[in-house]
This record gives C-alpha cells, sequence and structure tokens, in this order.
C-alpha cells in the first residue's frame, strides 16, 4: 500500500526578509524538494520608462537613481552614456576618471552590502557590522563629492555635475588603503568558516549554458566559469586605461558566487588607486552639457551597456530630434537575472532556497523599474 | 570588421528566409535618388555595430535558431528585448552577442500597430522569457509561442498599455487630480 502524498504550495512574500524589499516567490514543494517556483513582481514598479518620455534628457537622470539604488552611479553613467552617443560628443578627460573613480566605489558599497545581508540571510549576523562600517567610508566619499549617500544625481550628459573638493583624490588613496586591510579580515572572518562553506559550497550550481541560455551577466556569469565582463569586452569611459583581472571561478555555486565577489573588490581597489595617479587636471563637463534646457540628440538610436556590480545595465535611447526621448528602454540586471529562479530552484531543497535566493543580489527598484 | 561581419550576416538571413529580404542602401545614383527615396535600407551599420530590419511575417524560430547555431555567427546570448511604438508601426529589437568573439548584432523586427505580433523567441533564448513579457505589458505586442504569456509588472487586472503613444493616463484613477 503506497502513502498517498500531495504537493503543498508556499507563498514566500511579498514581505519576506531575505528579499530586501518587495518580491513574492510562490514556490511548490514536494515534501522538502522544491518542484515549480514563480517569481513575482512589479510591486515597485513607478513606470521609470514611461516617466522618461515626459521629461528632458537631463531631468531623467534622477529617476535612474532609484533603479538599482545599490549601485547608483553605474546607472547615471549608463543613461548619460547614451545621450552622448547620440549626441557624439566627447566628454573632458578628468570627468571620465572621476566617474570611473565614483562608480568603482559604489561598486565596492555595493558588493558590500549584498556580503552583509547575504551573510545576515543565511544566519551570521555580526558580518554585517562590518560590511556596514566599510560601505560608510565609500559612501561618505560619494557624498562629499555628490552631496548624497545613496540617490547621487551626479553624472550629468557631457560630464559630471562637481568637481572633486580639495584633497578629495587624496583622501579616497587613504581610504582605499584602509578597505584593503579591512576587506582581508572579510577572509579569516567568514570564508573559510565550516558552517558557512557546508551551507554554501556546491549549492545552487549554475552551468555555463544556463548562463548564456538565460542571459545572465556579472558576477553570476564569472562564477560559472564565463570570463564576461563589458569592462574589459566593449571598453567604455576609460576604463581601458587600467590594468586590472576580471575574476572567475569554474564551479558555478553559491560559494562561487561569494568568492568572486570578494575578488572584484580587490579589483574595483586597484581601478580606484590607479585612476587617482593618473587623473588630469581639466573640465569636468563640456560647454555645451551645461546648458540642459538645449540637449537635443539628432533622431536616431543608441545602445550603451556598463558593468554595473549586478550584471550588464544598458540603455537603449530613441530620440526623434526633440528635447524630450522619444523612448528609453532600460536593460536591468537584476530583471534579467531573476528569471533564473524559475529553472534553478527546482529539485533543490526548500532550506536551501534563501541561501540560492540571496545569492543572486537582485535589487527590487532594478526588477520593477 | 563590422562591415564583413554584417556582409556575412546579410548572405546568411538572405539564404535562410529564401529571398532578397535584406539589403543595403542602393549605390548613390544622381537620376534615381529621387525615385529610390522611399525605400529603407534594411541592413546597416548602427554606431558601428550592425543592425538588421526584418518584417514580422520574415522573422521566425528557424532564422533565429541560424543566427545562433551557424558556426560564423553563434550569437549564444540575447541581451535585451526593447519594444517601440512608432505612430505608423511597432518594433522589436532584439540585442544580440556572440558571447565568445564578442560580435553584435541588432535585429529589428517590424510589426503593424493592430494586432501587433511577432514570433516568439523564448524556447531558442530562455533570456527572452520576462523581457517578452515586459513588452506585451506595457506596448501590449503578442508574442505567440511564449509559454506563459501574462503581465509581469502591471496587475493583471490593469487596462490599457501604458508605452503605447495613444496611452492616456487616467490621472482620476492614479490620484493626481
Amino acid at each position: 500500500m503506497s502513502i498517498k502524498t500531495e504537493t503543498m504550495t508556499l507563498n514566500m512574500g511579498p514581505q519576506h526578509p531575505s528579499t530586501h524589499g518587495v518580491f513574492r516567490l510562490l514556490v511548490e514543494v514536494d515534501g522538502e524538494t522544491i518542484t515549480k517556483a514563480e517569481p513575482i513582481m512589479g510591486y515597485l514598479h513607478r513606470g521609470s520608462e514611461k516617466l522618461a518620455e515626459r521629461f528632458l534628457y537631463t531631468q531623467f537622470i534622477p529617476y535612474t537613481d532609484r533603479l538599482d539604488y545599490m549601485n547608483a552611479m553605474t546607472n547615471n553613467y549608463v543613461y548619460c552614456s547614451a545621450i552622448e552617443r547620440l549626441l557624439e560628443w566627447e566628454v573632458p578627460e578628468r570627468a571620465e576618471y572621476l566617474r570611473v573613480i565614483v562608480m568603482e566605489l559604489n561598486r565596492i558599497a555595493s558588493h558590500l552590502v549584498w556580503w552583509g545581508t547575504y551573510l545576515l540571510d543565511i544566519g551570521a549576523l555580526s558580518p554585517f557590522l562590518y560590511a556596514f562600517r566599510d560601505r560608510d567610508h565609500c559612501l561618505d566619499l560619494l557624498n562629499e563629492i555628490s552631496g548624497a549617500r545613496m540617490t547621487f544625481n551626479y553624472v550629468r550628459i557631457g560630464g559630471v555635475k562637481w568637481d572633486a573638493p580639495e584633497g578629495w583624490v587624496d583622501r579616497v588613496k587613504e581610504k582605499v588603503k584602509v578597505l584593503r586591510e579591512n576587506i582581508n579580515e572579510y577572509d579569516t572572518l567568514v570564508t573559510g568558516n565550516e558552517i558557512f562553506q557546508s551551507r554554501t559550497i556546491g549549492v545552487g550550481k549554475l552551468s555555463k549554458e544556463q548562463i548564456l541560455d538565460w542571459g545572465i551577466s556579472g558576477p553570476l556569469a564569472r562564477a560559472s566559469g564565463l570570463k564576461m565582463d563589458v569592462r574589459k569586452d566593449e571598453p567604455y569611459s576609460v576604463y581601458d586605461r587600467f590594468d586590472f583581472d576580471i575574476p572567475t571561478r569554474e564551479e558555478g555555486d553559491v560559494y562561487a558566487r561569494y568568492k568572486v565577489r570578494i575578488d572584484e573588490l580587490y579589483e574595483s581597489l586597484k581601478i580606484i588607486e590607479q585612476a587617482c595617479e593618473q587623473i588630469p587636471d581639466g573640465d569636468i563637463i563640456t560647454k555645451k552639457g551645461q546648458r540642459i534646457m538645449m540637449i537635443k540628440p539628432p533622431a536616431g538610436e543608441a545602445y550603451t551597456r556598463a558593468e554595473a556590480s549586478k550584471g550588464e545595465i544598458g540603455v537603449y535611447a530613441i530620440s526623434n530630434g526633440k528635447n524630450k526621448p522619444y523612448r528609453i528602454k532600460l536593460r536591468r540586471p537584476s530583471f534579467v537575472n531573476v528569471a533564473i529562479l524559475q529553472d534553478l530552484l527546482v529539485g533543490q531543497n526548500i532550506q536551501n532556497l534563501v541561501a540560492i535566493f540571496g545569492s543572486l543580489d537582485i535589487v527590487l527598484g532594478e526588477v520593477d523599474a | 570588421m563590422s562591415q564583413e561581419l554584417l556582409n556575412t550576416i546579410v548572405e546568411k538571413v538572405n539564404k535562410t528566409v529564401g529571398k532578397e529580404v535584406l539589403f543595403f542602401k542602393p549605390a548613390e545614383d544622381e537620376e534615381q535618388t529621387e525615385e529610390k527615396e522611399e525605400v529603407e535600407e534594411t541592413a546597416k551599420l548602427n554606431f558601428g555595430k550592425p543592425m538588421i530590419i526584418l518584417d514580422s511575417g520574415d522573422w521566425n524560430l528557424t532564422l533565429a535558431k541560424m543566427l545562433r547555431d551557424d558556426s560564423d555567427l553563434g550569437f549564444d546570448f540575447l541581451s535585451c528585448v526593447t519594444g517601440v511604438d512608432y505612430d505608423e508601426h511597432m518594433e522589436v529589437i532584439y540585442n544580440l552577442y556572440n558571447s565568445e568573439k564578442i560580435y553584435y548584432l541588432y535585429v529589428k523586427v517590424k510589426t503593424p500597430r493592430e494586432k501587433a505580433s511577432v514570433v516568439s523567441v523564448e524556447s531558442v533564448w530562455k533570456s527572452a522569457d520576462y523581457m517578452e513579457r515586459e513588452i506585451y505589458d506595457l506596448l501590449g505586442i503578442d508574442f505567440p509561442g511564449h509559454w506563459n504569456l501574462k503581465r509581469i509588472l502591471l496587475q493583471d487586472e490593469w487596462e490599457g498599455h501604458p508605452l503605447r503613444k495613444d496611452y492616456v493616463t487616467d490621472k482620476k484613477a492614479l490620484g493626481l487630480d
């Protein structure tokens, strides 16, 4: 005689601590094994793409801050670079260097938030405090140059809004040293921990084929052995002038994603150091870029992409020659990456759900746009 | 190099479809310019990257699979799908990459505004799953062949598709009036 069993539908969210936002996951479980997972999103949808069509080109920049609010500088940059490509403007060198420094500082801040909150999700409290201590070093510097801690609105079409205050570049150099010391601590605190390793090694494996098929980019792709990084593949801004590596791992599990992100912190520090050495004096914005009412790209379309902390962020901008965009399409890495949950969670143990979900590092502001 | 790649793409796509769907701008000929003004080139470089423009009738899964599997092209990574509402027609734009050789290709598929429909490539590149759903949600373009085509960002009972140019915002319902 066989025992009759049935699957159970489990609803996770929209208010669940591990989502760090409003995100719902419908999971069907057979015993402890997940048989189906359906992400449900849109709770934070603000119609960013619709709003873009109503504003002047410059007025949309603050809205890009609110996509991936952990990594707002890159969002600012990629939007402005799309418009610059349409306009075919040259950006002053100093502005490009400032952009690189702030983008990399922001990437560190973003990875640190992931590091802290992810470990919080899987049950380690104290790393969170370390992560936020170090993240504040980055945010203080960004605050000093842009006047905001998270929604910077700093990059402008044709340059940046503010020049670095006196001594800022030197302070960045000092902070890089502090950060490097502190990040070394992370390995002794967490990476070698036996409990952490047994929760992450071999869990939530992604193959190369899955990565390509689902269009996954960023640290997730690099943790599965794909050497994909927009900074190297199609160098934008002045990234071709720096010497840095793309950390990759072959395993494709949660632990590999963790290691890739930690290694990326060091590479970002390397880039910042070099940029601080090389930064020239000069203008921070083109003359035309200061006359924001007059920005009217010629009719045409351009797609630019950049490496955000979550993956490839892109903007497809279409202009019809007026002073407002005709269409702005935002390619948000989190939105594309989160689709993999449908495939990745099937067959996994329910206890691994949060460990896997957290390792994707999605930001709901970006998923829902 | 992009030009060579574009030539290869044009040749292979025309061969797969079986007729000359892609062509370059006709050579500048002063006498004929006025007559040929209507003809829009369907293969060009857009900021240095190959772009091809197809009609939704010519775009099908065989063509998509050819672009993915052909040994010279190998566009194995679908990065972005964009929907655009031009007042006369609608367009869906696919950004394709070759992840090894870092090639790029934009495929633009034109579809009429009434009953806009473009075949779903979700079975070829899984990443189209959510991006096509998003376009269906915001622009109302149908993707026949999609396994789960329903609204993704807006709630299920939402009426209309906000990114269409003729969409009227109901300010009262949104509490703005």
